[in-house]
């Protein structure tokens, strides 16, 4: 198989379906002429014309709601916020409008809208252009939300966004544009919204995560005393219940690794669910390795703290096996230590 | 509620006098929901376009069934106008299974594919870049086909207007923006809340044509969508219209509206639209008063079954809210 990086594997996703549907446009910042700040539309524009492949101004409530107009009347259009932070000035255009537009016309408007963003810290751009946002999409009903962990997971999952016929969030980490790694091209590669993948299999418990912390729930597990089976979620709406709920029944014990703010992430639905249904079957308290509630900070040292390192991971997940008892979160120590 | 029926509608504006008939079955569509709103029927609230009649069927008699709506919360008069039927507006604001909606979306989020009316907006603004988007459609594919967007004067404030007007521009893109200018955002009168009083002259920041048009006329309204509309086809972009109109009731039904000027009322309803063109009709010798007087008997009999119609329905079964929320059901 071909080695490429994620960008690229975006790039060959569009490229595809653009070939295979001819009603497929992409609308964004600097995507045509210039291939996209991240460069995942490299040679779009020269390959499928300035029809279908359009450079907007900077207006992301226009490029949004012309993406649902788009959407709503015939067209499968997939629209590029370039850091998915700018979509705060936009966001009435999705989740009041696009969400609502299926249920506001019994099912007759349908919405085929991908919504691709950058996102995601570890690489110094501070805290207005390092967010995963994803709460803001998770808590509205009509949308669905995907996140990939790889060059192969982005392309499999950006083709099954883009033949969705539903408004989807798909956020790319952008740490990850730059990953390297074989690729498996081709229809037999869409991987289907709405299922996880365990991607390592293993006894004494279930660790849940996604996106760019998929890969260092895996280094953390390289080694360990214990083994786990590790799941990449791929989509966080909906999420794979079926899946984590057969696994943890069997290993008894369950840790999120998740890239977002303690407070209200996707993880808490994850160990809820979890919590109802394996009641006092469980060996162990689900846990969750989050960053802490706090902007992004800049330093290196800073946001390498902030985000969840392999390290952290394999440390929180040894404290839990030996006590039995939930670890505390590095900042409460610190914050303990400081006073 | 079946698509001959709506096309039916739709044609009878090529006839003066099916102008007449729609103008005055939304004015007492309005007055029929007033009513419902007064016995507790409708819920939440309803905001009426009485006095804003010619803009909403004079929109329709100029667009084919094939072009793409947006419109406002304001929306009774536009969705008739396009065709939908009283009893489908009725019975959605009832509540009802038989409304466009089947009792999902209420007054403000009326919807139809099948005229070409995309759920209408409840946040001001937010129609506009959506229909620059269905514009897009046409464009991509080639359909021929044209997009209409109906806003208010309050929406030329927020940044959806500027954001939609540049990009259609820019692309050239075959949509009609269409300014409902009845002088008040919700309770503000236009002087406090905009610099400038012709809204068409903003057109001029975006290259494209800005037309002032008497709203109070259903054919100057009809004219100039038209025109609009032919230039948006030819592939010469997109045109900024702005009605000059008046609402004759306060914001929405807990507005008295007691910040009008004194006397403005009384001045626009000497130009009430229905009768205008009813005076226009008797003038050109298009109508007698006996025929008038038929069509008036003929809508309030019709808006009498279909209110009944629309009360016959039944309430939605519960299990209802849950579908179309995404593909394959719920969430």
């Amino acid at each position: 198989m071909p080695k490429a990086r994620m960008r690229q594997a975006v790039r060959q996703a569009l490229h595809d379906e653009m070939q295979r549907d001819p009603t497929v446009v992409l609308i964004g910042e600097d995507i045509a002429v210039a291939g996209g700040a991240f460069k995942a539309t490299e040679g779009l524009l020269e390959a499928f014309g300035s029809n279908r492949v359009r450079d907007t101004p900077i207006s992301e409530t226009a490029i949004l709601g012309a993406g649902l107009g788009a959407a709503a009347t015939g067209l499968r259009p997939v629209v590029e916020m370039m850091f998915i932070e700018f979509i705060g000035v936009a966001l009435d255009q999705l989740v009041t409008e696009a969400a609502k537009f299926r249920y506001l016309s019994r099912g007759r408007i349908t919405v085929p809208l991908t919504v691709r963003a950058s996102a995601g810290a570890g690489q110094g751009f501070g805290c207005q252009h390092s967010q995963m946002l994803d709460h803001w999409f998770r808590a509205t009903p009509g949308l669905k939300l995907v996140v990939p962990s790889s060059p192969q997971t982005a392309y499999g999952l950006l083709r099954s966004a883009i033949q969705d016929p539903d408004p989807v969030v798909f956020l790319e980490p952008r740490a990850l544009y730059g990953e390297r790694a074989e690729v498996e091209y081709g229809d037999q590669a869409l991987i289907p919204l709405g299922l996880g993948a365990t991607v390592q299999h293993g006894d004494d418990l279930t660790v849940v995560s996604a996106g760019q912390l998929v890969a260092r729930a895996l280094a953390a597990a390289y080694g360990a005393p214990w083994s786990a089976d590790v799941i990449d979620l791929q989509t966080l709406v909906p999420w794979d219940r079926t899946l984590v709920l057969e696994s943890v029944t069997r290993t008894g014990r369950l840790v999120v690794v998740e890239e977002a703010p303690y407070s209200g992430g996707w993880g808490s639905e994850v160990t809820d669910f979890v919590n109802g249904e394996l009641f006092g079957r469980l060996q162990a308290p689900p846990h969750r390795i989050t960053t802490p509630d706090t902007p992004v900070p800049y330093a290196a040292a800073l946001e390498q703290a902030w985000l969840p390192s392999a390290s952290y991971i394999r440390t929180q997940i040894d404290e839990l096996l030996v006590s039995g008892r939930r670890p505390s979160p590095w900042w409460q120590q610190e914050q303990e230590t400081s006073t | 509620v079946t698509l001959s029926t709506q096309r039916e509608r739709r044609q009878r504006l090529d006839q003066p006098l099916g102008l007449y008939e729609r103008m005055l079955e939304v004015r007492r569509a309005e007055e029929v929901i007033q009513q419902m709103y007064a016995d507790g029927t409708v819920r939440g609230s309803t905001h009426l376009s009485n006095g804003q009649e010619a803009v909403a069927v004079g929109i329709a008699a100029a667009s084919r069934p094939e072009d793409t709506v947006t419109c406002t919360y304001r929306g009774h008069g536009v969705a008739l106008a396009l065709g939908m039927t009283p009893t489908a507006l009725f019975a959605e604001l009832a509540g009802r299974r038989a409304g466009c909606t089947g009792g999902l979306g209420g007054s403000m989020h009326l919807s139809d594919a099948d005229i070409g009316l995309l759920p209408t907006f409840a946040i001001v603004g937010a129609g506009l870049p959506v229909a620059a988007g269905a514009a897009l459609t046409a464009q991509v594919l080639g359909t021929g086909n044209a997009a209409i967007a109906v806003f208010g004067d309050g929406a030329t404030n927020i940044g959806a207007f500027h954001e939609a007007l540049n990009l259609a521009a820019i692309w050239q893109l075959p949509v009609v923006f269409v300014c409902e200018n009845n002088l008040y955002g919700e309770y503000s009168r236009i002087e406090l809340t905009t610099p400038v009083s012709d809204l068409a002259s903003r057109a001029s920041s975006y290259a494209m044509p800005g037309v002032i048009v008497d709203g109070q006329d259903v054919l100057a309204v009809r004219d100039a969508t038209a025109e609009a509309l032919g230039r948006a086809r030819d592939g010469a972009g997109p045109s900024l219209l702005e009605m000059k109109t008046y609402r004759y009731s306060g914001h929405s039904r807990s507005d008295p509206a007691g910040y009008r000027l004194p006397g403005e009322l009384d001045q626009w309803l000497a130009r009430d639209p229905v009768m205008l063109y009813r005076q226009a009709l008797l003038a050109r010798s298009d109508a007698t008063e006996a025929e008038l007087a038929t069509v008036d008997a003929q809508v309030d009999a019709a808006l009498r079954d279909a209110l009944a119609e629309a009360l016959d329905s039944p309430v939605p079964a519960v299990r209802e809210l849950l579908d179309d929320v995404l593909s394959g059901g719920g969430r």
